[in-house]
């Protein structure tokens, strides 16, 4: 044995080093047959940091497809409902720098809103039942319909097809459990004739 | 006895003497009574009078609303003069719905009587009374009583512990009531023991700097196993997860419960108020609250209604505004400013600070961090504040979990420390609202997406069913369709005997051809349309036939009729003879395809 490795040399090195080669191959291929992660597709992933109003305003029809246009490349900044925060975060999942958003597909809300129908003068069309993409609005053809508050998105959706104009889009308020302590704001000067960039 | 020691801490300076030189005193029955329907964690109590009507003291104005609530009580007789949203006792100054009494000033009470043999009483006689008297934790969180006593058989409890710490400074509330009911106390400490199976360890925790408390508890724990162990006074020591690891040197997992290690911790003011409740039958209607600081001439313990307005104490204690530099509720470390003194006190009030601006001056301003590092040094959860705060501005909130920011008691001690006056707590409570905001969202935009999804799928549904619907009545129309066909043959040769030309029979055929030409398949259009030629060519040799026929004796008018028949009935043939070889060509380029 060692005679012919002697004898042999470059031979004996090959052979070993194919031998070391295909055993570590099929070791890998099989440890990754076996221990195969089903990874969270990115779409759910920007799915889950999406939220959720189904409004369109992106130019899709609803977050999800949104999503699905995201993981192919389209830009992040589409989302007025999701604002700053969920562009940042989704920049931060897909490691891109965080744009500015789009003010073409209109601007980030100052308050949660929610759909509020003037009942008296809803006058039974369906229509708006029809266009709530969360199924948030009750009624009936020809009997007065009212918006489920609680599973309301805000999205805007049903406003438009209302032939009355009875449906308007209410702040909500903020309860007492909901609020929480504000930012601290950054007190005057230490030194009175400290300069400070003129705005 | 040994104690441990936590880490961190500060010693600020206590000025607990000035409200301990008077005895709690009481004050005259304010005209207005402000009762907040939510004094205690969990979900706001139901009102169960109407306005208008009569009640009298200890009488039942709210119910408990499911199961962690506590009911409330009318503090004094009189009527209800308003049931609305009124500011309340809030660091957000917002409104919140209230029960407010007008005193009759009779302070009558409602019929009322203990726990009857109370010492051989069931815990759920003991716990159902508990719950009825509306008690909530004393100490600062307001946690229902009767839930917290209740933590169920798969945790045993061997060690009641009972918080007597009061370490925040200016706070004499717990103190005093020892001093002077320390009897009755001890006989709410023998009930809850009762309640919880009589653990093998009851202890009182106290501070070293109340040495007259801890003498006045000495003669009455003699023989009744009951411990009173006084420990070093530090900052902070008086919250339950620090009072636990100073006396038994156990630590609560993070996010865990006292109860999850066989531990129950109970303010030593909620003790008297069970007292009052089991074996007097007095719901809670008024507490201890200290009312001190140097902007009141008078420093003292009040025996204070639930519901009295911090003015109408302010009022009795010669207040002097200009004196004062804010209106805290509860202490100088943990307690927030008032935004108003009409706000009532609560079950929680155990102080009322009205300081001069020696005493607590105005903030100043934030100076940047100069990682010193004494925040650290200072945290009785050794946290890292100073990071915290680095993520906190930068709203890093991932980090900030990671870095264990719901740990943090917010006690104050880094900001009480800091060099750079920077409002560290400030920071902490507002990123943890932001970040139980961002969870609560997440929870509704997946309710969101679920509803959502759940739409599509309906919709598809709908459509499908749509579609299978639309099939069904195509075949239906088809089959329809062929035997009308044949039936209409006939019809066609039937009717061409007698006249030739177009027949509301002929439309229909058309009709029916030119839909089975987009419909049928190749095979049967070609039969239709051989079928179509071959009644077409039959039409004008008809036609054709009664022209000559008729030539000689029909008038000239009857005969350009005629002759426009046979001219139509030529063109139908024309055009079916198109179609067919259209479709002939059409459908061998396919084969060729």
């Amino acid at each position: 044995m060692i005679e012919t490795i002697a004898q042999y040399p470059i031979l004996a090195a090959l052979i070993a080093l194919v031998g070391l080669g295909i055993l570590f191959g099929a070791l890998l291929g099989f440890a990754a047959e076996k221990f195969k992660v089903e990874g969270d597709p990115i779409v759910e992933q920007i799915d889950e940091l999406l939220p959720q109003t189904q409004c369109g305003q992106c130019g899709f029809p609803g977050c999800r497809p949104y999503a699905e246009s995201i993981a192919n490349g389209d830009a992040i900044n589409k989302c007025p409902p999701g604002g700053q925060a969920t562009i940042n975060a989704i920049a931060n999942l897909l490691d891109v720098p965080a744009p500015e958003l789009d003010a073409e597909h209109g601007e980030e809300a100052e308050v949660r809103t929610v759909a509020y129908i003037r009942e008296d003068e809803c006058i039974g069309c369906t229509k708006c039942i029809q266009a709530c993409p969360v199924d948030a609005i009750l009624g009936a053809a020809k009997l007065m319909h009212t918006v489920i508050a609680e599973e309301c998105t805000g999205c805007d959706l049903c406003v438009e097809p209302c032939p009355v104009d009875c449906i308007d889009m209410l702040p909500v308020e903020e309860t007492i459990k909901e609020w929480h302590w504000p930012a601290p704001t950054t007190t005057a000067d230490i030194i009175a004739s400290d300069l400070r960039p003129q705005l | 006895m040994k104690t441990w020691v936590t880490p961190g801490g500060v010693h600020p300076p206590e000025n607990k003497h000035q409200s301990l030189t008077l005895p709690i005193g009481t004050l005259p029955i304010p005209e207005k009574l402000l009762i907040p329907l939510s004094q205690h964690i969990g979900t706001a109590a139901k009102p169960c009078v109407e306005l208008g009507s009569a009640v009298l003291k200890g009488q039942k104005i709210a119910e408990a609303a499911g199961p962690v609530s506590v009911p409330m009580h009318a503090p004094t007789s009189g009527t209800i003069s308003a049931i609305e949203h009124r500011p309340i006792a809030h660091s957000s100054g917002m409104l919140a719905p209230c029960i407010e009494i007008t005193s009759d000033g009779k302070d009558q009470w409602q019929a009322h009587q203990g726990v009857a043999d109370y010492k051989n009483a069931s815990v759920s006689t003991l716990l159902q009374a508990i719950a009825e008297a509306g008690i909530a934790g004393m100490g600062g969180a307001g946690f229902p009583s009767a839930v917290k006593l209740n933590p169920g058989r798969e945790r045993p409890i061997h060690t009641l512990i009972v918080n007597a710490t009061e370490c925040e400074p200016y706070i004499t509330a717990d103190d005093s009531a020892i001093r002077e009911r320390a009897a009755e106390i001890i006989e709410g400490i023998g009930i809850l023991s009762q309640i919880l199976g009589h653990p093998d360890n009851i202890m009182i925790g106290i501070e070293d700097n109340k040495p007259e408390a801890i003498e006045a508890l000495e003669p009455h724990v003699q023989g009744s196993g009951i411990s009173v162990r006084s420990f070093p006074t530090k900052y902070p020591s008086g919250g339950e997860k620090q009072l636990i690891y100073i006396l038994t040197g156990q630590e609560i997992p993070s996010g865990g419960l006292p109860a999850d290690i066989g531990m129950v911790c109970v303010n030593i003011g909620t003790t008297y108020a069970i007292k009052r409740a089991i074996v007097d039958g007095e719901p809670l209607i008024s507490r201890v609250t200290t009312m001190t600081g140097d902007a009141c001439g008078i420093n003292r313990n009040y025996e204070t209604l639930i519901g009295t307005a911090v003015s109408h104490m302010l009022e009795h204690s010669q207040f002097n505004e200009e004196r004062c530099s804010r209106l805290v509720m509860g202490g100088p470390m943990m307690g927030f400013s008032l935004t108003s003194a009409e706000v009532p006190i609560v079950k929680t009030t155990n102080c009322i600070l009205a300081p001069s601006y020696q005493e607590i001056p105005d903030d100043e301003p934030a100076q940047p961090c100069i990682r010193c590092g004494l925040c650290a040094e200072a945290c009785p959860v050794s946290l890292l504040p100073q990071q915290l705060f680095w993520y906190s501005q930068a709203e890093d909130y991932e980090r900030l979990e990671a870095h264990n920011l719901f740990d943090c008691i917010e006690c104050g001690a880094c900001s009480y420390v800091c060099p750079s006056n920077i409002p560290l707590v400030q920071y902490y409570r507002h990123s943890k609202g932001e970040i139980q905001k961002a969870r609560a969202e997440k929870v509704k935009s997946d309710h969101a997406r679920q509803r959502f999804e759940f739409h599509q799928q309906r919709m598809e549904q709908a459509e499908r069913d749509k579609e299978a619907k639309r099939a069904a009545r195509r075949e239906a129309a088809e089959q329809a369709k062929a035997t009308a066909g044949a039936a209409n043959n006939s019809a066609a040769k039937a009717t061409a005997e007698g006249q030739s030309g177009d027949s509301a029979a002929d439309i229909i055929a058309a009709a029916q051809a030119r839909a089975a030409a987009r419909k049928v398949s190749p095979e049967q259009q070609l039969a239709k349309f051989e079928r179509s030629i071959a009644g077409a060519e039959m039409r004008l040799q008809m036609a054709e036939e009664k022209l000559t026929e008729a030539d000689a004796q029909q008038t000239d008018e009857q005969k350009n009729i005629l002759v426009a028949a046979v001219e139509a009935a030529r063109q139908k043939l024309e055009q079916a003879k198109g179609r067919l070889a259209e479709h002939i060509k059409e459908h061998k380029g396919e084969q060729v395809d």
